[in-house]
């Protein structure tokens, strides 16, 4: 039997249970470098795509939830707030645009990476030549194509059901491309970073949602930032979500409302600052605690 | 069947460190007090199935999961296709396969979705609708991941970790949960990848799957290769040729032909046994025997080979001092 043909079908090969290296292609062929970041980050986002528009239930639960509270409370909240003639829908439609981009981008992500954790699909992952940053770009697209959607309908329903008035000059726009992909960017990688605390995904809704309803309640979502106890603002002020709603208040509430920010003004530096900090920093744990091996499952 | 004078030894085989894919000596590895792998030796040969046999916790799936750079080690020397695991660069990992123990869920998309995904991160994939054939998914090409039967699970995982066209191979359990014609396909890609030259290490609890699959079989008992050497002399320094064994017809005595073979023993059924070095002799002694009592035809008279099971049975006994029978049990209820 020759040694140059490589073996194409099946049944032909059987007979040539080549035992040498000659008979193989491996040694034969010199090596080749894997695809690329680009390639790989491609294909990731890909799937990752494909799995959210076929996977409606996981698509719905991670966007309901903010939509249900928007339509709800907002048919609730009524009244201007104290010290301003703007409505307090307003301010809450501010905190639920939000309380949406953290729904979609740290709880529905951890929990998408929890599930995929404990299916196997990380650790095939890690020992493929995927180059491993590729996961994580995959991820972020994923979570960039949610939160907009998200954001979209959520402003959509405020619009259209709450008279919510849009932001008429280009600063206000410019923020707003700005917030939002930064708070995003800062909230899918504190879901990476918050990932590996979840052992097993049966676990990871009793992981994620508390410590993200209690954020909601002391960043402003639920109440005006500026009427909470100062100790809880100074808790607030730690964490990705206060900034994220205070943007969100600066892009869609007049200006006039500054005056009831704790700090008198929009602080849009330090808007910057927390959620730019955050995303570096979580990105940095990523890359130190991410687990590509599944737990033990038997 | 020759019997060698003496054992194989798991370091027994060719040439230098730089031609054998996967070389492995002294390696250790502990879970808390635990030691799960303990100063453990293998060596596989470029081009060969290897099959890694052993009893449930014996340490086969931490030394797999060492060699593929998925576990860190405690200390021994470990190459695998000339590079240590532990450093786990992207053209290595794009050299080798790895099917592990627990079958993979890709929730959400299609089977060829999967397949494209995977083939997409190696630089020299096998073509999608070939590795559906392959594993005789190709009927289930459109259908989703999640909406498959666990067998059929299990070949779509497998796929996955051939997709890169491997010349290293880890296969742990890969046949576990298939159906007998399932089984034979995965056989069949385990020799279809063996004709391409590569090499693979094949964990499995079915002897018939070593017995049909690989060249050489090593046993791992406590952490460690206890016997290692070609499939069908597996144990082979440890044992005599062959089993000779027959029936005592109705009040007859043994006492007479344990004069001729003194190592016989004799169980409550009559049922005569012994272990054989040179059974054409003794079956010659033991007919003779027979004319002489006017005996006949002899009851049950049996010549048998250990199979592998036999011998595999008798080596992790041997290394764990428990009777095989115990072990049989376990080895089934995997
Ligand atoms: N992550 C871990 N933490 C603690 N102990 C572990 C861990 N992984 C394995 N072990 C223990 O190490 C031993 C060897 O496990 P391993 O999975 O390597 O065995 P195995 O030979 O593959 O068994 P099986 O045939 O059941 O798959 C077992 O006793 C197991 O309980
Ligand atoms: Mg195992």
């Amino acid at each position: 039997m020759t040694s140059s043909t490589q073996p194409r079908l099946l049944p032909a090969d059987f007979s040539m249970r080549g035992r040498s290296a000659e008979s193989g292609r491996s040694a034969a062929t010199p090596p080749v470098r894997p695809p690329g970041l680009l390639r790989t980050t491609l294909a990731r986002s890909r799937v990752e795509l494909l799995a959210v528009f076929r996977s409606r239930q996981s698509l719905v639960f991670t966007m309901l939830f903010p939509v249900l509270m928007l339509v709800i409370l907002g048919s609730i909240f009524s009244g201007t707030v104290q010290g301003t003639n703007v409505e307090f829908r307003q301010v809450f439609i501010a905190g639920v645009l939000a309380a949406g981009v953290m729904s979609v981008a740290f709880s529905g992500l951890a929990m998408n990476i929890a599930v995929e954790r404990d299916r196997g699909l990380i650790r095939r992952l890690g020992v493929s030549p995927m180059p491993r940053a590729a996961y994580f770009l995959g991820k972020l697209v994923r979570v960039a194509v949610t939160t907009l959607l998200e954001t979209l309908v959520l402003l959509a329903i405020a619009v259209l059901a709450f008279h919510l008035p849009l932001p008429a000059d280009a600063q206000h726009y410019l923020t707003l491309a700005w917030v939002l992909p930064l708070g995003t960017t800062a909230c899918a990688l504190l879901a990476v970073a918050y990932s590996s605390l979840i052992p097993h995904a049966g676990a990871a809704a009793a992981i994620v949602t508390p410590p993200f309803i209690a954020l909601q309640f002391i960043s402003g979502v639920f109440f005006p930032f500026g009427q909470l106890p100062s100790w809880m603002q100074t808790v607030a002020a730690f964490f990705p979500l206060k900034w994220l709603a205070q943007g969100f208040r600066y892009v869609f509430l007049p200006v006039g409302f500054q005056r009831v920010e704790p700090a008198g003004n929009w602080e849009l530096g330090h808007i910057a600052l927390v959620l730019g900090i955050w995303a570096v920093a979580m990105l940095v744990v990523s890359l130190l605690t991410f687990r590509w091996k599944s737990t033990r499952v038997h | 069947m020759p019997t060698p004078a003496t054992p194989m030894s798991a370091g027994a085989g060719t040439g230098p460190d730089g031609d054998d894919p996967v070389v492995v000596s002294g390696l250790r590895k502990s879970y808390g007090p635990f030691r799960a792998v303990d100063d453990l030796d293998l060596r596989v040969r470029r081009g060969e199935v290897l099959a890694l046999l052993g009893p449930n916790g014996a340490g086969k799936t931490t030394t797999v999961e060492i060699l593929q750079g998925f576990r860190r080690r405690d200390g021994g020397r470990v190459s695998v296709l000339g590079c240590d695991p532990a450093h786990d660069r992207r053209g290595w990992r794009a050299r080798i396969g790895v099917v592990p123990q627990s079958t993979g869920g890709y929730d959400d998309l299609t089977v060829s979705d999967v397949l494209r995904h995977f083939t997409a991160l190696y630089p020299r994939p096998l073509p999608v609708g070939r590795l559906l054939e392959m594993v005789g998914l190709a009927a289930k090409a459109n259908v989703r991941a999640s909406t498959l039967s666990g067998g059929q699970q299990r070949r779509l995982d497998v796929a996955v970790g051939v997709a890169g066209d491997p010349e290293l191979i880890f296969l742990d359990e890969p046949t576990t949960g298939l159906d007998p014609a399932a089984r034979r396909e995965a056989w069949e890609l385990v020799r279809f990848f063996a004709g391409r030259g590569a090499t693979t290490l094949l964990t499995t609890h079915y002897l018939d799957e070593a017995q049909a699959l690989a060249d050489r079989a090593a046993v791992i008992v406590g952490g460690r290769v206890v016997e290692c050497g070609p499939v069908d002399r597996l144990g082979a320094a440890h044992r005599s040729g062959a089993t000779i064994s027959f029936r005592l017809s109705r009040g007859q005595s043994a006492s007479s032909v344990r004069a001729l073979f003194p190592q016989l023993a004799v169980d409550g059924a009559g049922q005569v046994s012994w272990e054989s070095t040179a059974p054409t002799g003794d079956l010659g002694r033991l007919l003779a025997w027979a004319e002489q009592h006017r005996l006949g035809e002899i009851t049950d008279l049996q010549l048998r080979r250990p199979s592998l099971e036999d011998n595999y049975l008798r080596i992790v006994a041997e290394h764990t001092g428990q009777p095989p029978a115990a072990d049989l049990a376990g080895v089934r209820a995997s």
